[in-house]
């Protein structure tokens, strides 16, 4: 089995008059897994749901491969699909509800019982198949769910949401499991999170969402490093970015601070942002510890700095108690400088 | 050991006194049935076979033969339940998952017309069923009582399906299903108990049903059990004693219906969508 390019083309979306989507463009490679993350309301879901066929878009085009497929019924796709819910059917039995899609294929029995069982085999449910998915655990029931998707051997595998009604233990191992089986079979995928701890150790690509649009389109290890806006940079990462509004001229200067940048960067109001990882304890900028949380190895800090507030991480061995002041260093080379729209400045090749 | 706890006597005893009236209705019936006659509650002479040579003359007194009106009764009851089921849930769901012009003005709509006595509206229908040529048959009427049922089945199986979740609906036509599919093979099993409970009211109420078979039927091969029961009262002479043959045998049935089915009944609401 290989996966198909997934290519969508401006894809809008309006609800009544709320415009849900303002216009998508994604091309995704063939056996690919691309987390759709964003915030509850992002519009990731939705562009997901128009994939699968459920919605019908306002505007813009679907593509599996050069087949443009979103005038197409669902069932016409080629797609399997995994829900938050799982979405299992009550009044049949595991094994008729992964058998369910062959069935309306009308396949043969004895080829649905082959397929169903060794699907089933695939996910380790082989010993549940003849209970109602009632009487299973949620585990079970989300295995089944994602039985029922691939028993089909779909071109397209779409997750929403799998593994959030997930207890916290089991959704670890369903990651790597998912992660396995998606790889095994290469199928091109797409996994809608909210989740940026499950979307960065999933993906191959992430796609962060905000309010109807794509702000960037990256590896997770890019993400990380070059956040393309002060929304992903806000977004993406735990604890979240330091981001200080402020003006370029020469150096950074936000009311109060004053941080040195290397030169060639243009002038005018923008943003600079730093990782809490990514301060130092050696430098000039003179800082308050309001609250020390032990996080294991090493505490997060909340420090206040001329009246800014702002995260960083203690390093080993640091003893830090609250009230104590601190000489905080923003070393140059970590820094992030976004444009007044919250756009990041490229780091100009030296 | 008391049996009820004291302050539940009372309360005991005030039931029995509101159930008297019903029970003593019922055990007339029983004794008048089954004895040649009774004075008051006290059954005089012997079993009474007379009562009930209905079964095995083919004609009382030039009525159809009573196993006519018990066919007839089965079928009106059982084409009223069958239909009102099948075009209360296609209609429900309809209404609770698809979006359509003046949706919520007709479910507004139906609702009224489920206000409407039926008995006001006899008149006009006794017209329209004569011009349809449907008046005087048994078709006629299972589609009037059918329709006048309507709205009220509706309303019921709307509820049901409005608590089916739209993942699963999403999830089936992901798998393939059309609309059609989806609502035979995954939303109509899982609103069962809807569809067990507006079918036993639906049957029981046709069951019972006089008025309209009364206005709109004439012609003795097309008479139910509850027309067959009522051609005694005009009589001048009143035969009690078949009457209540007659009348026990009306009852027969739906007494079977409830003992075999209460297992199911009682149950309605244990087999729901949760499985």
């Amino acid at each position: 089995m290989t996966g198909v390019t997934v290519r969508l083309e401006g894809l809008v979306k309006h609800f009544g008059r709320v415009q849900a989507l303002k216009g998508i463009d994604l091309t995704l490679t063939p056996g690919e897994l691309v987390a759709f993350l964003g915030p509850s309301g992002c519009g990731k879901t939705t562009t997901l749901l128009l994939i699968a066929g459920i919605y019908k878009a306002t505007a813009g085009q679907i593509f599996f491969d050069d087949r443009r497929i979103d005038h197409l019924h669902p069932r016409d796709r080629d797609i399997g699909m995994v829900f938050q819910s799982y979405a299992l059917y009550p009044h049949l039995t595991m094994f008729e509800n992964i058998a369910f899609p062959l069935r309306l294929q009308r396949v043969p029995k004895a080829e649905v019982k082959r397929k169903v069982e060794q699907t089933a085999e695939l996910l380790g449910i082989s010993e549940q198949l003849l209970r109602r998915p009632a009487l299973v655990s949620g585990g079970q029931q989300q295995r089944a769910a994602l039985a029922r998707a691939l028993v089909k051997e779909p071109r397209v595998l779409l997750l929403d949401e799998p593994l959030s009604n997930l207890d916290a233990l089991i959704r670890l191992s369903a990651r790597a499991e998912i992660r396995r089986l998606q790889k095994e079979l290469g199928i091109t995928s797409i996994l809608v999170t909210h989740d940026q701890s499950e979307a960065l150790a999933m993906a191959d690509r992430v796609a962060v969402f905000s309010v109807g649009e794509v702000e960037q389109f990256a590896t997770p290890e890019e993400l990380y490093k070059a956040p393309a806006t002060t929304f992903v940079a806000g977004f993406v990462g735990f604890p979240p970015m330091n981001l200080f509004e402020g003006r370029f001229n020469g150096a950074f200067e936000a009311k109060g601070l004053k941080i040195p940048l290397s030169p060639g960067h243009p002038g005018g109001k923008g943003y600079l942002g730093i990782r809490p990882e990514d301060i130092r304890f050696d430098g000039e900028i003179a800082a308050r510890v309001l609250l020390v949380e032990v996080l294991g190895k090493d505490s997060l800090l909340t420090l206040e700095a001329a009246g800014h507030i702002l995260k960083a991480m203690s390093l080993e061995g640091m003893q830090v108690a609250i009230g104590d002041e601190l000489l905080l260093n923003f070393p140059v080379e970590k820094l992030h400088l976004f444009d007044a729209e919250g756009k990041r400045i490229q780091r100009q090749a030296s | 050991m008391p049996l009820l706890p004291q302050r539940w006597r009372l309360l005991l005893v005030l039931l029995l006194v509101i159930g008297l009236p019903i029970a003593t209705g019922l055990i007339w019936l029983l004794l008048t049935a089954l004895f040649d006659r009774v004075h008051g509650l006290i059954p005089q002479g012997d079993f009474g076979s007379e009562n009930w040579r209905f079964l095995w003359q083919g004609s009382v007194s030039g009525r159809p033969s009573i196993w006519v009106a018990l066919l007839n009764s089965v079928m009106f009851a059982g084409a009223v339940a069958v239909i009102e089921v099948l075009v209360s849930a296609m209609a429900a769901y309809a209404i609770s998952r698809m979006r359509f012009p003046l949706r919520s003005m007709y479910l507004r709509f139906a609702l009224m017309l489920h206000a409407f006595p039926a008995i006001s509206l006899i008149i006009a229908i006794f017209y329209i069923l004569r011009i349809l040529g449907l008046f005087d048959t048994l078709i006629g009427v299972i589609l009037v009582k059918a329709s006048l049922e309507l709205p009220l089945g509706i309303w019921l199986m709307k509820g049901f399906f409005d608590h089916l979740s739209w993942e699963m609906e999403m999830a089936a036509l992901v798998d393939g299903a059309s609309r059609w599919t989806l609502f035979w093979r995954i939303a109509l099993p899982l609103v069962r108990p809807g569809i067990l409970a507006l079918g036993t009211f639906a049957l029981l109420s046709a069951w019972g049903e006089f008025i309209l078979p009364f206005t709109l039927i004439v012609s003795g091969k097309s008479w139910t059990l509850a027309l067959y029961l009522q051609s005694f009262m005009g009589e001048s002479f009143i035969d009690f004693g078949l009457m209540a043959g007659v009348g026990l045998f009306y009852v027969l049935p739906v007494v079977l219906f409830f003992l075999l089915g209460q297992r199911y009944l009682l149950n309605i609401y244990s087999g729901g969508a949760k499985g």
